[in-house]
């Protein structure tokens, strides 16, 4: 049912990646994407896709794993290679038929896009499945903590985003009982057009909210209870330290952006 | 003839196959007839819920078959459907299932799904406000304005509109205060003696089930350990305790009275009957 | 010395509302390092006067003190919420993080604790309720008693001088209820922690030092579990109950016999009985 799926996808270990500080992880997983993007040559892909290879490797993720979380996006991948397929105007022509041609630049820019979306997604996915979501967001934290000055609320942000995590199993478990108490008073989910299936969620859709408001309003009064005034003169039990090996992941990942620079200016 | 319900063999395994497999039921047989109020004890991931959630086919077994009047209760969706109607299940906190604008319009959801006609829909709303003690009144306002007592009965009120044959209650007096409680178990044990339905009663409390129930199966890590009449079951202190239940304090008291010597009958659970119990010892003890 | 004074305290939600004060001209000291257990209906204010006690509602009229500080005194605010926690009824809606010890250390974060301080401070509490091996564990995978163990634990953590805690037990199963109840009892006897346990089980107060019983916003009983539970029919008027084993001792002195009402354990009432039919 319902609670079989797994939310966070987080992968314990204690690989180099696992341990490396999550500031260190967001940004290289940004400088990745950059250089990605930057990548034009066969080279400078097969560059950047060592590099993924490697990381993946030193992770002890199993590809079979990462292959997993990519069907979820392998329609958007097909469409937009046969979107490049077909609408790219090459001049080698491959294939002519009706009102169709297909070209040999097509065929290149299909693969390269197929190809940059599927390493775009991997390399994202290698952040959520080594870094917990705690961790995540406490980094997302303190990277953005110089937008306090113009004002964003960082830290609430922050907060929010870490309760929300911490209360995705509790609704969950919620929704799969109101559904079954729903059930057994005849209420039917599966059948039906579209119309009558939206109707049929509203007896669970209630429930879940009054519930979900309940609930909130319960946990305010308890962190209150508990001392909670923002986040002005909070101290953390978890303090991030950006540790030697964080250093040099990140000199890595600016030598990685250099490379590719240098290898797009001589076209590679 | 064929039993109301009839269960062999259910085994039931949670995430088969995956590092969360978890045997919540092992080969349980059990057996209900028309008219018994059948108290379910056990504590907290003994398999009582689960086990009655495959009592109208809301869970699947993994191997054993469940049986209404003799039929399965998975054959077709037209039999599981029959099913959800015939065996009325009230979950835990049943209060967060309300959804409706009014009270009315909650306690008919269950008939309304039924497909039953608008006179007959009104007729049962009316009688099963009636059998939990609400208020006709309150059929107008709206579920979210009532006390949490009052909220309770109308979630009780929508699984008895169904007219089940069985009525299945999962804690139903969970959270409330003890005046609270006893409206709720005067209003089910009123209902169980007008219909002549089966009850089947889930709790922890031993001290409440103990007086009304006319039979108790007791379960242990997804087994039925014990099956019986209630004086029967607290003859089994010891057992009872080592498997994490609390039996109720008269009879606590009545087995400390006979371990220091007093013959004082095994199987002792209401003050009425340890009162009888103590004043025979005075009247036995004056003839000798 | 008193840890909680107040002192003709009125409460009421919504004064247009018309429902009328839920807490009325309410006057009680609770004396530090005690066990008190404050028993009544639902509706009878006892979780009202509960949530005045750290100073999550304030008294529409009379005054709350908490360790000599008036409640309504915003500049004291966490000073008083440090001093007495509270904990809930509802165990999920009161856990924040989703890791055991990242929970426990909310409060102390939430005060300015230092870093390695927090760290000592959170192991000291899961230890003392218990729930050590569990601080890598996510919390919605523990059992009702282990989270509310957890709950617990995030309070001592803040080294209050007294824990309020709010029906703990009410959405608990025997066993839940019996980790919570010795836990609590635990940390009065070692850590001479004050509690105030607001409960609708009677067998829950047989072993407090002082038992208060409310009924529609005012103390009607207050005194030892020795001294309450024999006005029977007090406590059954106001829609309360008696233990079983005072249950019994009632019926029997009606049936003439001489038998004490304030042997609550069911190893005293075994006493008693064995004295009058032995």
């Amino acid at each position: 049912m319902l609670k079989d799926i797994t939310l966070g996808q987080y992968f314990p270990g204690d690989t180099l990646v696992h341990r490396l500080d999550p500031r260190t992880k967001l940004v290289m997983t940004i400088l990745y994407i950059v250089v990605l993007f930057l990548a034009k040559g066969p080279i400078s892909y097969l560059a950047v896709f060592l590099f993924l290879a490697i990381s993946i490797g030193v992770s002890r993720i199993r590809l079979k794993t990462i292959l997993s979380g990519l069907k979820p996006i392998l329609i958007l991948i097909l469409i937009t290679a046969i979107l490049n397929l077909l609408y790219n105007r090459g001049e080698t022509v491959l294939l002519r038929f009706w009102r169709i041609t297909i070209t040999l630049e097509g065929v290149f820019t299909a693969l390269t896009m197929a190809l940059r979306i599927v390493m775009l997604i991997a390399g994202t996915l290698l952040l959520t499945y080594t870094t917990s979501p705690l961790q995540l967001t406490d980094g997302l934290e303190q990277l953005l903590n110089p937008l306090k000055k113009i004002h964003v609320p960082v830290h609430e942000l922050s907060m929010m985003m870490s309760i929300a995590l911490r209360f995705i199993p509790t609704l969950i478990e919620e929704t799969d009982k109101i559904m079954n108490a729903q059930k057994a008073r005849g209420a039917e989910f599966d059948t039906g057009n579209l119309i009558q299936k939206a109707k049929a969620m509203l007896p669970l859709l209630v429930p879940l909210f009054i519930s979900a408001f309940r609930r909130a309003d319960e946990l305010a009064t308890a962190m209150e209870s508990r001392c909670y005034h923002g986040g002005e003169g909070r101290t953390k039990l978890k303090v991030l330290t950006m540790e030697r090996r964080d250093w040099i992941t990140l000199i890595v990942g600016l030598l990685m952006l250099a490379l590719v620079i240098a290898l797009r200016r001589l076209g590679l | 003839m064929a039993p109301l319900l009839e269960i062999r063999k259910l085994t039931h395994i949670y995430s088969q196959g995956t590092p969360f497999e978890h045997v919540a039921l092992k080969d349980v047989d059990f057996v209900a007839e028309k008219g018994e109020f059948i108290g379910i004890i056990g504590h907290t991931g003994s398999g009582k819920s689960t086990f009655v959630q495959h009592l109208n086919a809301l869970l699947k077994p993994t191997s054993g078959t469940v049986l209404l009047d003799g039929e399965a209760v998975f054959s077709s969706p037209q039999r599981i459907r029959q099913v959800r109607s015939r065996v009325g299940l009230v979950f835990q906190y049943p209060e967060y299932q309300l959804f409706e604008e009014t009270v009315r319009a909650d306690i008919a959801y269950g008939p309304k799904n039924m497909k039953l006609d608008k006179e007959e829909i009104e007729q049962r709303v009316l009688e099963a406000a009636d059998f939990v003690g609400l208020d006709p009144e309150l059929l107008d306002k709206s579920p979210f304005d009532l006390s949490g007592g009052q909220k309770r009965r109308a979630a009780i009120a929508g699984v008895i509109a169904m007219r089940p044959d069985i009525l299945v209650l999962d804690e139903p007096t969970a959270g409330l205060d003890p005046r609270g409680r006893e409206e709720i178990i005067a209003n089910i044990r009123r209902y169980h003696a007008r219909v002549n339905g089966t009850v089947i009663y889930i709790t922890h409390s031993m001290e409440d089930i103990a007086r009304f129930a006319s039979r108790l199966a007791v379960f242990c890590e997804g087994r039925i350990v014990m099956d019986g009449v209630p004086g029967e079951i607290f003859r089994h202190v010891e057992e009872l305790e080592r498997i994490g239940l609390t039996v109720p304090g008269i009879t606590k008291v009545m087995a400390l009275l006979r371990a220091r010597g007093l013959p004082v009958p095994e199987g002792i659970y209401t003050i009425h009957q340890a009162m009888d119990a103590l004043l025979g010892l005075k009247g036995g003890g004056e003839n000798a | 010395m008193n840890i909680i004074r107040t002192e003709k305290l009125d409460f009421e939600y919504d004064a247009e509302s018309g429902r009328g004060l839920v807490l009325k001209e309410l006057d009680l000291e609770i004396e530090e390092g005690s066990f008190v257990a404050i028993l009544g209906h639902n509706g009878s204010g006892k979780s009202t006067l509960a949530k005045h006690m750290n100073a999550i509602l304030l008294p529409t009229g009379g005054k709350v003190f908490v360790s000599g500080m008036d409640t309504s005194d915003e500049e004291r605010l966490l000073e008083i919420r440090r001093t007495v926690g509270m904990v809930f009824q509802n165990p999920d809606n009161q856990i924040v993080a989703n890791v055991v010890e990242d929970d426990v250390a909310f409060g102390p974060e939430n005060i300015g604790i230092p870093t390695a301080e927090i760290r000592t401070r959170v192991d000291e509490a899961l230890k003392a309720v218990g729930m050590y091996e569990y601080r890598n564990h996510a919390p919605h995978l523990l059992s009702g008693g282990q989270k509310q163990r957890v709950a617990i634990a995030g309070i001592i953590a803040m080294r209050p001088r007294c824990i309020v805690l709010d029906e703990p037990t009410a959405m608990l199963d025997p066993s839940g209820r019996r980790e919570v109840l010795d836990t609590v009892h635990r940390l009065n006897r070692e850590n001479g922690i004050t509690v105030v346990l607001i409960t609708h089980h009677m067998d829950e107060c047989i072993d407090a030092d002082r038992l208060i019983v409310m009924a529609d916003g005012a103390i009607i009983a207050d005194g030892s579990p020795r001294e309450v539970f024999p006005q029977v029919e007090l406590l059954r008027d106001t829609g309360m109950d008696v233990p079983a084993t005072v249950g019994l001792a009632w019926e029997l002195r009606k049936a003439g016999y001489d038998m004490p009402l304030d042997a609550l354990s069911a190893e005293e009432c075994a006493e008693a009985l064995y004295r009058v039919f032995g």
